[in-house]
């Protein structure tokens, strides 16, 4: 499947394509399918998202999960820091990343 | 130090109203990102994994308890709380919102302090040695010198847009604590019949081409200092490749056309250079070099130092080093802890050592290119309230230039352009090494991690040193050995094949246990390596 992603243009958080929007949550990303590269466009000249690209992801019961790992490090945070990943209740959540 | 006159005010108060409508042009959709990105770069701005990063030039690394303080109130109110101590004495904040940039930026300002010349192909922030004015064997203060650089630097409207980006450092003592010729230029202060010059080295660097700078000139009357750095730059902005990224440093011009051939040219450009009056007279070299006289040391001092807690001997002997002021010591603090993130800093930290400078360091700190920070005068009766203080703030770490204090770039828990994550490997080995006696054992072994080959973890210069790539998605980390940034400046030769994260600390642990094996009194291991070659680690690692 291909997710599309980007950042916020003015927080620079990172944020992915819901189908309807952007979410900072992998979980709620949805298959873009071909349509990626006309949603990029539009999306970033409405300015909802800078710097977007389209990436490879897997399906998986808990949601996409982007086939390389430095997207992988963009959906949750630094592995270093877990505290300030989005999930810094859970000290697994490293793992989903590696 | 040096304090800002009204003209540096007024260009950096303009240059932060100039960003700030920049930004908002950009925020209300009247330029693109691509129109954007060298202006937000031009400032420091970067867009990095996680969110905006911006890096805050410190000049030459010495900054007062003032800007101290607000790094930490940068941290606070801006970020998350912390900062990130850079291996370019710079720092660097990693989440960073870009509708608040322009508040930050003069918040910044307010203080002296800018993030211009830490992004683009400028001449970056002028780098140096971190015991500067303390150091008992440099021959003048640096300083001065590296101040009269950044000047001659800051928007300099020749050398704005070179072929790529341009370091300089400058030393003014045998013993090199700045790397100084892995930069595109590494001066040293001489001195030749009495008389002050600087000698030239010229087209060094990390990165994916490492290279040692080799010497342009032996000696260049001070009063030629800026016109001599003028044409270096100017053969270069001439010459520099701007077709292919990888080949625009200076090195692979000097490299290509050869130093000598460098050299006459820069003479030959000299020649008309010096003609343009560019030189500084004397009285501003004076009022310059002012600001950086000696604090006033009290005479008199006793050097005596009560050693009966054991856990402040070890420090004292780890961590501290002499200062050429009779009665005074240099205090390093490692931003290394056990585990912990190589060069990260709470705000809370950087509090307490804004106040210790204050307190006990003439108002003093330098930032090391090894992401550690230096309180430069310290008087020997303060050593043991200082390392109190540091102790209670968790910043009392003794592993200066042991196997845990480790330099590490960001690496892909943080950097865009990283291949590989730095800092976890960082953290296992300084776990897997954390006993204190082992250490010291070891002795003085310099580790140095990249998250990939443009090598800000400067792996190339690590006595051991670790790059991080990319091996179909998956992290891999190659293993060198050999390489020193100091005074016996080399470039570390790679072991062999690669290894996984675990594989990688292992592979570490053999190198160490060899060097155990085959050291003779008095050998660092980097001196074992030169003397035994890289086949007995080679198969020690290997097997």
């Amino acid at each position: 499947m291909k997710l599309l992603t980007g950042n916020d243009l003015a927080s620079g958080a990172v944020t992915w394509w819901t189908g309807d929007g952007w979410s900072i949550h992998v979980e709620n990303a949805v298959d873009v399918g071909e349509s990626g590269d006309a949603i990029l466009h539009a999306e970033e000249g409405a300015r909802r998202v800078n710097a977007p690209y389209i990436i490879e992801a897997v399906p998986t019961p808990e949601g996409p999960r982007p086939a390389h790992i430095k997207d992988r490090v963009r959906a949750l945070g630094p592995t270093v820091r877990p505290d300030l990943t989005l999930k810094p209740a859970d000290p697994q959540a490293g793992e989903w990343v590696i | 130090m040096y304090k800002y006159d009204n003209y540096d005010q007024a260009i950096v108060d303009a240059r932060v109203a100039e960003f700030r409508d920049q930004v908002n042009r950009r925020l209300r959709g009247e330029i693109t990102e691509d129109q954007f990105k060298p202006l937000r770069l031009m400032n420091g701005l970067y867009l990095q994994l996680h969110a905006y990063m911006l890096r805050v030039a410190i000049p030459y690394g010495t900054l007062d308890s003032r800007q101290m303080r607000m790094l930490a109130h940068i941290a606070r109110k801006y970020d998350r709380d912390y900062g990130h101590f850079t291996t370019r004495q710079n720092i660097q904040y990693n989440w960073i919102k870009l509708e608040e940039c322009g508040d930050l930026l003069e918040e910044l300002a307010s203080v002296e302090m800018h993030a211009i010349q830490t992004s683009g192909n400028c001449i970056r922030n002028i780098s140096s040695d971190q015991y500067a004015g303390a150091a008992a064997d440099e021959i003048a203060d640096p300083r001065p010198w590296a101040e009269l650089l950044r000047q001659w630097s800051t928007f300099h409207p020749e050398f704005s847009y070179l072929p790529r980006k341009f370091k300089i450092a400058v030393i003014a003592a045998n013993e090199d604590r700045a790397a100084m010729r892995l930069h595109d230029i590494g001066i040293q202060l001489v001195e030749r019949e009495g008389k002050l010059g600087a000698a030239f080295y010229v087209g060094g660097g990390m990165g994916r081409t490492p290279m040692i700078a080799p010497l342009i000139k032996d000696f260049v009357p001070i009063e030629d200092y800026l016109s001599y750095s003028e044409a270096c730059l100017r053969v270069y902005n001439r010459y520099g490749r701007r077709d292919n990224i990888y080949k625009a440093r200076i090195k692979i011009l000097v490299h290509e056309i050869g130093a000598e051939e460098y050299a006459r040219q820069v003479e030959e450009e000299f020649a008309h250079v010096k003609t343009l009056g560019i030189d500084p007279p004397a009285a501003e070299l004076e009022r310059i070099a002012a600001f950086f006289a000696p604090p006033p040391f009290e005479a008199g001092l006793s050097k005596d130092i009560d050693r009966s807690d054991p856990d402040f001997a070890v420090w004292l002997d780890q961590n501290v080093k002499p200062h050429k002021e009779a009665g005074y010591s240099i205090v390093n603090i490692s931003l290394k802890p056990i585990g912990g993130i190589p060069g990260d800093a709470s705000s809370a930290q950087i509090d307490v050592m804004a106040d210790l400078a204050e307190q006990y360091s003439f108002d003093e700190l330098r930032v090391t290119h090894a992401q550690n920070i230096v309180l430069p005068h310290v008087a020997k009766r303060d050593l043991y309230a200082v390392w109190q203080a540091l102790n209670a703030a968790e910043l009392a770490n003794a592993n200066l230039d042991l196997i845990s204090d480790i330099i590490a770039c960001p690496g892909l828990d943080y950097c865009s352009l990283a291949n590989a994550r730095s800092i976890p490997i960082a953290q296992k080995i300084a776990t897997r090494f954390s006993d204190a006696e082992r250490q010291r054992d070891l002795g003085e072994l310099k580790l140095k991690i990249s998250g990939c080959i443009n090598a800000c973890g400067h792996h190339h210069a690590g006595h051991i040193g670790i790059l991080g790539v990319d091996r179909k998605g998956v992290e891999n980390y190659q293993l060198t050995l050999g390489g020193s940034g100091a005074e016996d400046v080399s470039i570390g030769k790679i072991t062999g094949p690669g290894f996984d994260e675990d594989g990688i600390v292992d592979a570490v642990e053999r190198a160490t246990d060899k060097y155990k094996e085959l050291r003779e009194p008095g050998e660092r291991f980097v001196d074992t390596y030169r003397r035994v070659g890289m086949e007995p680690f080679k198969e020690a690692i290997y097997g």
